[in-house]
C-alpha cells in the first residue's frame, strides 16, 4: 500500500441547498483507492455513501450543491476544480460508473447497440462499424449470449440482470481505470447478484481497473472488497482492510452492522439491530453523531467530535474510547 | 475480408429489419390505418383535385346560383353559382397547409421552449410564467387578437394560431422532460461524458417525441377547426380565395335553403380533424416502445 493511490478523496464536505439553508450531506470524508484495488463503502441509507461517489465525477446539480471543503486527487489533478471540458473526458473514459436501477439506466428509445457505441465513438473516435464490432465484443465479455443478435434489441426486451450486464458493458467500454459501482446489485435477485459480482470481479482483473463498490450489504463487501470504509451520518467512522474489519470492528456502529447480518448456522428468531434511526442531516448532534444510538457512549462522546484515529496497521476508527480500551487490552 | 463483408451485410440487414418492424406495427394498427387513409385522401384531393376539375373556384355564374347537388355540380353551387366541389378541393389546399404550418411551427417552438424550461431548471419559472400568461387567454381569442393585429391573410392566421398553441405544446414537452431528466439513463449519459446538447438531442428529445407528436396531430386538427372558426368570424383568409372556413362562413346565411354550401366543407373539416386524431393515436402507440406490443 506504499504506492501512490489512483484516486484519493480528502476532507470532502458537500452541502446541498434546502428550504432551511445549506445542509451538510457529507462532512470531512477521506478515502483512497489504489490501482487494481476494490474499495467497499458501506453504510445505511442516508449515510452519504452515494453522495461521496457522485461527488467524484461532480454529478450533483451545480445550482444546489456546494463543495465546502476538500479535494479529490486523481492523476495529479483535483477533480473538484477541473474545467468542465476536461471532466467530461474523464467521465466514461477514465472513470466510469454503474447505478442501482438497471431498469431505468438504459434509454428506452435507443437500441442496446446505440447505447454501447456512444462512449466508444465519443471517447475513442471509432467509426460506426468499428464501434459496432467492439460493442458486440463487449456484450460477449459481459456474457450476454447471442450478442450479435441481442445488440439490436431495445432495453425493454432484456431482464434486469441482462440490463445490468449491458450497463457494465457500457461502463467498461473504454477500459476505465476506475469503476464506481453504486449499489449495483441492490435491485436484482439474489442469484443474479452473485453472477453480477463475479462478472465485476473478472472484469476488474481482466482490465486491471480499480473499483469503488458502494453497498449496504456487508456480505457483498466481505466477498468482493479488499478494503472497507464505513460511513455513518455523512462521516467516515471506520476504515480498514476487510479481514481486520470483520475480525475486530472498532466502532460500535460497525459492530452493530456486523451483528445484524443473520448467521445461517444459527436458529435466530430475531435479528440483532441497532436501536434508533440515522439522524436527519439537518439536525445538529453535538459530539459523536452515533452517540444517541450507542450503548458504549461515555461523557466525552456527547461533547466533542471524535477524530478518526489510527488503531494500528491501517485500521482507522472514529471512536477514541474503544481504541483506547483496545490498546490496553 | 469476406468476414468483414458478411458482417457489414448483416449489419445492414438488421438495421433494415428494425426499420420495417416499426412500419409493420403501424400497418397493423387499425385506427392508424383509418386515420392514414382519411388524411391521405384529403391531402391527395387537395393536391390533385383542383387539376382534375379544371374549374376556376372563383368563377361566378348567375344562372346556376344555389343549385343542389347534381351530376353537373356534385356538391352543388353557392350564392354566386360557384362550384362547391371545386371550392372545397381548393380550400383544402389552404386549410391543410395552414394546419400543417401551425403544427410545424408550434412543434418547433413548443419543443425548444419546453425542453429549455424542463432541462435548464433556472429558466423554468420565467419561461413557464410567460407561457401561462399566454395560456390564460382562450386560444381562439388570442388568435383573433393577433390575427386582427397582423391583418387577415393566411400567413397571419398561421402565426396567430401558432402563438396560441405553442404554450400548450411547450407545457407538454416540459412535463415529459421533467420525467425524463430524473431517469438514470441521463445520469448514465452524463457519467459517460456526454454534454448537455448531446443529452438533449439524443436522450431527451427522442423520449419526449411520443407525447409531442400526439399533441401536434391534435394541434393540426385544432388549427383546421380554428381556421374555420376564424373565417366564420370574418378574420380568416379573405375571400374570394376559398378555404374550408370561409366557404362555411359564406354559406351560413343560406344554411336553411342551401344546406350543401356548409355541409361539404364542414364534412371536410371534420374528416380532417378525425383523421389526424386517429393518426396521432396510432403513432403514439407505435412510437412509444413502452407501449409496444411484441410481434
Amino acid at each position: 500500500m506504499a504506492e501512490q493511490p489512483l484516486l484519493s478523496v480528502e476532507n470532502l464536505t458537500v452541502q446541498f441547498r434546502s428550504d432551511i439553508g445549506w445542509v451538510t450531506a457529507i462532512d470531512g470524508v477521506d478515502f483512497a483507492v489504489h490501482p487494481g484495488e476494490c474499495l467497499g463503502i458501506v453504510g445505511e441509507s442516508g449515510s452519504g455513501k452515494s453522495v461521496s461517489a457522485l461527488s467524484i465525477l461532480r454529478l450533483h446539480s451545480p445550482a444546489n450543491t456546494r463543495y465546502a471543503s476538500g479535494a479529490i486527487h486523481y492523476g495529479g489533478r483535483d477533480l473538484l476544480t477541473l474545467p468542465q471540458r476536461r471532466l467530461r473526458q474523464i467521465r466514461g473514459g477514465e472513470i466510469a460508473m454503474i447505478f442501482q436501477d438497471p431498469m431505468s439506466s438504459l434509454n428506452p428509445v435507443l437500441t442496446i447497440a446505440d447505447q454501447i457505441m456512444e462512449p466508444l465513438r465519443q471517447h475513442q473516435g471509432l467509426s460506426a462499424r468499428a464501434a459496432r464490432r467492439q460493442a458486440i465484443a463487449l456484450l460477449d465479455m459481459v456474457r450476454i449470449s447471442d450478442a450479435s443478435r441481442r445488440i439490436d434489441d431495445y432495453p425493454h426486451r432484456l431482464s434486469g440482470g441482462m440490463r445490468q450486464r449491458v450497463m457494465i458493458a457500457i461502463a467498461v467500454a473504454c477500459r476505465p481505470k476506475l469503476l464506481i459501482a453504486d449499489e449495483p446489485t441492490t435491485a436484482l435477485d439474489v442469484t443474479i447478484q452473485s453472477q453480477i459480482l463475479t462478472l465485476l470481479r473478472d472484469l476488474q482483473r481482466e482490465i486491471g481497473m480499480s473499483v469503488i463498490l458502494i453497498t449496504h450489504d456487508l456480505g457483498v463487501v466481505a466477498e468482493f472488497a479488499q478494503r472497507v470504509v464505513v460511513m455513518y451520518a455523512g462521516r467516515v467512522v471506520e476504515s480498514a482492510s476487510v479481514a481486520a474489519l470483520f475480525a475486530r470492528p472498532m466502532h460500535p456502529y460497525t459492530e452493530g452492522l456486523i451483528q445484524a447480518v443473520p448467521d445461517p448456522d444459527e436458529d435466530v428468531h430475531r435479528l440483532a439491530m441497532i436501536p434508533g434511526n440515522i439522524p436527519d442531516p439537518s439536525t445538529q448532534i453535538a459530539g459523536c453523531r452515533f452517540n444517541p444510538r450507542c450503548r458504549h457512549a461515555v461523557r466525552s462522546c456527547l461533547a466533542e467530535t471524535p477524530a478518526l484515529i489510527d488503531a494500528g496497521a491501517g485500521h482507522f476508527a472514529r471512536c477514541p474510547p474503544r481504541i483506547a480500551a483496545g490498546r490496553i487490552a | 475480408m469476406t468476414d468483414a463483408v458478411l458482417a457489414a451485410a448483416s449489419t445492414q440487414v438488421l438495421a433494415e429489419r428494425r426499420r420495417f418492424r416499426m412500419l409493420r406495427q403501424l400497418a397493423a394498427h387499425r385506427s392508424f390505418r383509418i386515420g392514414l387513409v382519411l388524411v391521405t385522401i384529403l391531402v391527395l384531393c387537395a393536391i390533385v383535385g383542383p387539376m382534375l376539375t379544371g374549374i376556376d373556384p372563383t368563377a361566378m355564374s348567375i344562372r346556376s346560383r344555389f343549385k343542389p347537388p347534381s351530376a353537373r355540380f356534385p356538391f352543388g353551387t353557392d350564392q354566386y353559382g360557384r362550384d362547391i366541389l371545386t371550392r372545397v378541393l381548393h380550400g383544402g389546399r389552404l386549410s391543410l397547409s395552414i394546419g400543417f404550418s401551425v403544427a410545424l411551427l408550434s412543434g418547433i417552438f413548443g419543443a425548444v421552449i419546453g425542453m429549455a424550461a424542463g432541462y435548464f431548471r433556472a429558466l423554468d419559472p420565467y419561461v413557464m410564467r410567460l407561457m401561462d400568461a399566454l395560456m390564460a387567454f382562450p386560444a381562439i381569442l388570442l388568435a383573433i387578437g393577433i390575427g386582427a393585429a397582423l391583418g387577415s391573410q393566411a400567413s397571419s392566421i398561421v402565426v396567430a394560431l401558432a402563438v396560441a398553441y405553442v404554450p400548450r405544446t411547450a407545457r407538454i414537452v416540459r412535463a415529459s422532460v421533467l420525467v425524463i431528466r430524473e431517469m438514470e439513463y441521463l445520469q448514465a449519459a452524463r457519467v459517460s461524458g456526454a454534454g448537455d446538447l448531446h443529452i438533449i438531442v439524443k436522450h431527451v428529445l427522442p423520449n419526449s417525441l411520443g407525447p409531442l407528436i400526439v399533441q401536434l396531430t391534435f394541434v393540426f386538427a385544432y388549427a383546421i377547426l380554428a381556421e374555420a372558426a376564424l373565417s366564420f368570424l370574418g378574420i380568416g383568409p379573405p375571400p374570394p380565395a376559398p378555404s374550408w372556413g370561409n366557404i362555411i362562413a359564406e354559406g351560413r346565411d343560406y344554411s336553411v335553403e342551401a344546406w350543401w354550401v356548409m355541409l361539404f366543407p364542414g364534412l371536410a373539416v371534420s374528416l380532417a380533424a378525425l383523421g389526424m386524431n386517429l393518426l396521432g393515436d396510432g403513432l403514439r402507440d407505435v412510437l412509444d416502445p413502452r407501449l409496444k406490443v411484441e410481434t
